[in-house]
Order: C-alpha cells, then sequence, then structure tokens
C-alpha cells in the first residue's frame, strides 16, 4: 500500500512541457464539449478549486507550515507553494491599504508556454482560470475565503499577468448538529 | 490579411527560442491535474472504452505537438523514416523527455512484422490511480496511448495503439496498419 520510494532524485519532477500540453489538451477538448467560454470558465475554476482542496494536504505535510498569523503570512506561503510545485516565483506587489487584498506578479507562466489564444477567444477565455480556484480551493480548506481572479494576462497582450487575491473573510468552525 | 495585422501587436510564440524542457512541475500537482482530466472524461463518457477513447483523444493531442517539438529541437529538423529507429525514438528519447525515464521494453510480436509492444512497468499516468471495482479494466495509460500514436501517425506509420494491463505493468500495442 505504501508508495515504494523512487531511484532517481528528480522523479518527483515532471516535464512541464508534458504538463502545459496535458492542461493544453484539456482545454481544447472542454472548448469543443461547450462552445460557450463562460461555462469553460467555470468549469477550470472548478477543478482547479478540487484541485486545491487537495493540494493544500499535500503542501501541509510536506512543508511543517503552522497557521498564517496574517495575510501577509499567507502571502509568503503561497509564494512558496508556487515555487515548489511550479518552480516559479511570483512577486508579491500591490498592496490594499487595508491590507486585505494583493496581487501576484508573474513574470512567466508554466501553463501558458506554448498557448497563442486565437482572436476569438482572446477576450472571452480565461484561460488559466485553474489557478485561481487552486488558491481558492486550498484556502478554503484552511478556513480562509478569498476571492481570485486574473486583473491582467499576458495571453490577451497585457504587459505582465498579475493575479489578484482579496480576503473575503474567515470562516469560523461551524459547531456539529446534535453537539452542544 | 489576418495573419500579418496579428502578427503586428503580439509576439507569436512560433518566433520565441524554443527552450529545452526543464522538469519542474512538481509531480503531485500533476497527478491532481490528470485526475481531474480523467474526472472530466469519465463525467462525459458511460463507457469504460469511452472513457479510453476519450483520454486517448487527449493524448493524441499531446503527440502531435510533441513531434514536432522533438523534430525542431532534437533532430535538426529531420524526421524518422525508418520503422525500427522511430520506435526506438519513442521509446528513449521521447519517454525520456515526457515522463522522465526510458520505457523498460521494445519487443515486436512472434511472427508478425506488424505489430509491436512497449512495456512499461509503472507508467507516470497510472502511478496515483487505483480503481475502483466496476472500473478495474479501465486503464488510463491510454491516455499515453494516444501520445505514441499521434506521434506514429505523424511521422507517417498509420497504425493502431492500445493499451493493457500486463502484470504489473502496461504494455502499449501498436498495431500497423
Amino acid at each position: 500500500m505504501s508508495r515504494q520510494t523512487n531511484k532517481s532524485a528528480d522523479s518527483k519532477k515532471v516535464n512541464n512541457e508534458l504538463f502545459t500540453l496535458t492542461y493544453g489538451a484539456l482545454v481544447a477538448q472542454m472548448l469543443k464539449d461547450h462552445e460557450n467560454c463562460e461555462e469553460v470558465n467555470k468549469q477550470l475554476e472548478r477543478m482547479g478549486y478540487s484541485i486545491g482542496q487537495r493540494l493544500i494536504e499535500d503542501f501541509l505535510a510536506r512543508t511543517n507550515c503552522t497557521r498564517c498569523v496574517d495575510l501577509r503570512d499567507t502571502a509568503e506561503k503561497i509564494q512558496l507553494a508556487f515555487k515548489m510545485y511550479l518552480t516559479m516565483s511570483p512577486s508579491v506587489t500591490n498592496w490594499s491599504t487595508s491590507g486585505d487584498e494583493f496581487s501576484l506578479v508573474f513574470d512567466s507562466n508554466p501553463l501558458t508556454e506554448f498557448v497563442e489564444l486565437p482572436d476569438s477567444y482572446s477576450t472571452m477565455l480565461k484561460y488559466c482560470s485553474i489557478i485561481p480556484g487552486i488558491i481558492r480551493g486550498a484556502l478554503e480548506m484552511v478556513q480562509m475565503e478569498v476571492m481570485c481572479w486574473f486583473v491582467q494576462d499576458t495571453l490577451r497582450g497585457d504587459p505582465s499577468t498579475e493575479l489578484r487575491i482579496r480576503m473575503v473573510k474567515k470562516m469560523e468552525d461551524a459547531i456539529p448538529v446534535g453537539e452542544n | 490579411m489576418n495573419i500579418i495585422s496579428s502578427s503586428k501587436n503580439k509576439v507569436s510564440n512560433v518566433d520565441k527560442p524554443l527552450i529545452k524542457p526543464r522538469s519542474d512541475i512538481h509531480i503531485s500537482l500533476y497527478g491532481l491535474l490528470f485526475s481531474e482530466v480523467v474526472q472530466y472524461c469519465q463525467n462525459r463518457a458511460s463507457s469504460v472504452s469511452e472513457i479510453q477513447a476519450k483520454l486517448a483523444d487527449l493524448g493524441q493531442h499531446i503527440g502531435q505537438r510533441v513531434m514536432d517539438v522533438q523534430a525542431v529541437r532534437d533532430k535538426n529538423f529531420k524526421r524518422e523514416t525508418k520503422l525500427i529507429q522511430m520506435l526506438i525514438m519513442i521509446k528513449s528519447t521521447i519517454w525520456k523527455n515526457l515522463f522522465g525515464k526510458e520505457a523498460d521494453k521494445l519487443e515486436q510480436a512472434n511472427g508478425d512484422d506488424k505489430t509491436y509492444y512497449i512495456v512499461d512497468g509503472e507508467p507516470l499516468v497510472n502511478r496515483f490511480i487505483s480503481m475502483p471495482k466496476d472500473l478495474s479494466s479501465l486503464n488510463c495509460a491510454y491516455f499515453m496511448a494516444g501520445i505514441v500514436e499521434a506521434i506514429m501517425v505523424g511521422a507517417n506509420f498509420p497504425c493502431k495503439v492500445t493499451a493493457l494491463w500486463h502484470d504489473g505493468g502496461t504494455t502499449f500495442i501498436i498495431k500497423l496498419a
């Protein structure tokens, strides 16, 4: 039942092209199946959400991270997660004055390496929707409700890729039914 | 007329240098993404063979692109024309590039020069997957079979590739037309 430990050192890593292409194949297939970008965006987000819910466990198990003390701490840990899973280091910037909102700016995006959006999709399709989904799902499992969306995307011709994250509220433990 | 105008304002991907692939996506993330892919196929199919066909379709999408990249990057724009060379390239180079290790074996069926086998003891995509009983015949390696098929067909070796459970590993059966 236990996973056998792997021999070679980097067998924990997968070729990033395989990842990009797998994701690309999935999006292309979904566009064929739906023909409605809105629906595809939504589904990608939902897929990301369920990936995030499971990825957070993997992340916590591997890193010994403790609970975040504030949103700045959270931002740092998200950065760490990006480094760990995608080997990229987005920079954290554009804090709102109230401190409940920040941006992640990517210089490159492994999801979009071979990707070119045809003009007909360039405004409608949110190609990377899976990333906000992952972040939302992961943070929800540590009791933070956030909103997450792309403000800029190089795929759509913007100069950089910027992901905005806004803290909505802390989720409280609910008392299970039937207990005091 | 569209091509000219769109190439002006955007740098096309085709113009970018083709950098060597790095191995830097964490396997957990890939595993989870692939599981979503499988679930997506499962939700839209009613039988095991349909799921497998859908997975193979997605794999084909990948294979077509991998072949192009491979030809440009490693083979100096040349394409393989000899069948055995082609199979060896798939077994070693392509497998290593995509899945991190070479396939275990390449065999020819006894007395049949149109059937070849590629054996992989632990296909990457199956590493995280355990099957519930009612789907026990499903093999997600069909995804990889699709990749291989698209590569072969793209190099003008029309064939059909299937995947088969086989004492602990998966055998990809390549049947040439």
